[in-house]
């Protein structure tokens, strides 16, 4: 096995996700068949290769530090699931 | 032929002689929708009012000698581009009510030209999937045949065009879901180079390989479309500083002398045979255009999914840990502590694909994990893009099949994620490299269903592209059907 039951609940605690033992299960044995797959990944001789991380060349992309319009308060809070204050309200996070 | 039946160029001719009014063009699309949609279902939501008012201002425009191909065309968006004041849910449960406060580059764009927004198409979950099985608002159906997928991740945008329930429309591709799906619906589907057209206000998936691109119902109106979507854009920061030429002007060329690439390892096992046949007419029909066709050879082909599995599931790991129920989207109830609202909200609000693909991406990500699987894809990414620089030392374009198999049947593939990652297999090598491709319908099986070629040219060729494209479909001549509905 790739992957064990252990390892897929600390990935899920790392990716803010819980699942059922049942989801677990089922998510332990997909997820092993595809790491495997991508086991075929080692058959390529890559010493020496610079990881490509962008599909083409870039580079920072600055700019000026001028002010320029943005959105309200009003309109960047609309979305907000509990809004009070001006605020984004979330629950408690300090014991 | 009805209005919605048209195409982008065929109606602008229309209504720039007065013979007809946008009015009329998207009360004829939105007449379509109202009898097909509930054998489709193309779209998660409608702006019809919305759409009549611009149709008015757009007769004005066209009145007043507006020369914009676009203007009063009737145009369908993936819901996955933001538009202000309508919802965008990508598909999923945890943006279900999400009301965007500005609109995508590429709308702004759009409504600049005076093009009539119609409504927002279905799409796979966050883009992931290549069925449009995954979306929490239910599956889009093939308008060739009901019982069968329409390709996905933007199945929605492509059975929309393939069924007229618009005119043209926007789709993404990441791995392949705008070239999949306009193959196994039959229409046209361009994915431009990366860092061609904005992604700003694109909701992003996997940032290295995302990229915006039309679905449209000949090459013609793909070249209208690029036309408008394509733009440096200082909001983007990996948009390019590269001149846009008039994709127009390549239309109505010859291939006289170009060289075609036929890669080896795009015709092995697993290939349907009919798509095969179909495929190796395509070649011919360019060698008659005169065009010379020879073999080039992409060695690292067999390792495209499996790199781009961990790339795009590692860059959509770290994307979606934005959704946590704070500032906008799904909330879970009664979350004591912070992390437990965190974790019920993301819990409740992904679907089954996207949980497996954050995950496997965290894993890939994670400590002792990070050399072994995120950077050795990187590396083997690395000989993929190789591979192309050199194929395109020896030719112009290359000639592949877009996907290996006409359309499955719905539930097919839903329960064996691999499979579907492979039915992705002639696609995702652009995304991976950053390229250009665009399919074109090359075909029907003996089922009736649709089968598409591809082309792929180096980083911003697409011109090439709309130039070969153009002169297969003129040469081809593939029979005109529409689908029965």
């Amino acid at each position: 096995m790739k992957i064990n039951k252990e390892e897929v609940d600390h990935v899920a605690h790392l990716s803010r996700l819980e699942f059922s033992e049942e989801e677990v299960e089922k998510f332990t044995l997909q997820m092993d068949k595809i790491l495997s797959y991508i086991d075929k990944l080692n058959q390529v001789n890559t010493t020496g290769v610079e990881p490509m991380t962008h599909a083409i060349p870039t580079a920072n992309a600055f700019r000026e530090d001028i002010v320029t319009p943005s959105l309200t308060d009003d309109a960047a809070l609309v979305n907000g699931p509990e809004i009070r204050d001006g605020s984004f309200r979330v629950p408690k996070v300090i014991e | 032929m009805e209005l919605n039946q048209l195409t982008i160029h065929a109606l602008r001719d229309r209504l720039r002689a007065g013979e007809t009014t946008a009015v009329a063009a998207a009360e004829s699309v939105f007449a379509r929708i109202d009898a097909v949609e509930e054998k489709i279902h193309a779209y998660i939501s409608l702006v019809r009012d919305e759409a009549l008012k611009t149709a008015v201002d757009a007769d004005r425009r066209i009145q007043n000698g507006d020369q914009s191909d676009l203007c009063g065309i009737p145009v369908a968006l993936k819901d996955i581009l933001c538009t202000q004041g309508f919802k965008t849910t990508c598909g999923s449960h945890i943006l279900h009510n999400f009301v965007p406060p500005y609109d995508a580059t590429v709308v702004t764009a759009l409504k600049q030209a005076g093009a009539v927004l119609v409504g927002k198409t279905n799409m796979d979950e966050f883009a992931m999937g290549s069925s449009t099985e995954t979306s929490w608002f239910g599956v889009t159906r093939n308008p060739w045949d009901p019982d069968r997928i329409p390709g996905g991740s933007s199945g929605g945008s492509a059975a929309a065009v393939a069924a007229d329930e618009c005119i043209a429309s926007l789709g993404t591709d990441t791995g392949g879901s705008i070239r999949q799906p306009a193959s196994l619906c039959g229409v046209v589907g361009m994915k431009p180079t990366y860092g061609r057209v904005s992604r700003f206000g694109l909701i992003a998936f996997a940032s290295s390989l995302d990229q915006i691109g039309p679905f449209t119902k000949d090459v013609e109106d793909c070249a209208i479309m690029m036309n408008t979507i394509c733009a440096y854009d200082p909001k983007d920061s990996t948009s390019v500083k590269v001149d846009v030429p008039d994709y127009k002007s390549f239309l109505n060329k010859d291939i006289v002398g170009w060289t075609v690439g036929i890669p080896q390892e795009y015709f092995q096992a697993g290939i349907d045979p009919e798509v095969l046949a179909a495929v190796k007419k395509a070649t011919a029909v360019v060698e008659a255009a005169g065009a010379r066709c020879v073999e080039v050879t992409l060695p690292h082909t067999d390792y495209c999914v499996a790199v781009y599995y961990i790339v795009a599931t590692a860059e959509a790991s770290s994307n979606l840990a934005r959704y946590d129920g704070v500032k906008f989207g799904h909330r879970a109830e009664n979350a004591r502590d912070l992390l437990k609202m965190y974790k019920k909200t993301r819990s409740e609000g992904f679907g089954a694909e996207v949980k497996r693909r954050i995950m496997l991406g965290t894993y890939a990500l994670s400590s002792g994990y990070y050399d072994a699987y995120y950077k050795k894809a990187s590396q083997v990414r690395a000989r993929v893009k190789e591979d192309f620089d050199n194929a395109f030392r020896q030719c112009d374009v290359i000639l592949t099949p877009t996907s290996p198999t006409p359309a499955f049947k719905l539930g097919e593939k839903t329960d064996d994620p691999l499979q579907m990652y492979l039915s992705d297999i002639y696609t995702i090598s652009a995304n991976l490299a950053g390229i250009p491709g665009i399919s074109v319908p090359c075909g029907f099986s003996t089922r009736g269903l649709p089968i598409g070629v591809q082309f792929l040219a180096g980083h911003f060729a697409e011109g090439k592209l709309l130039r070969i494209a153009h002169v297969y479909e003129q040469c081809a001549a593939i029979e005109k059907r529409r689908p029965a509905l």
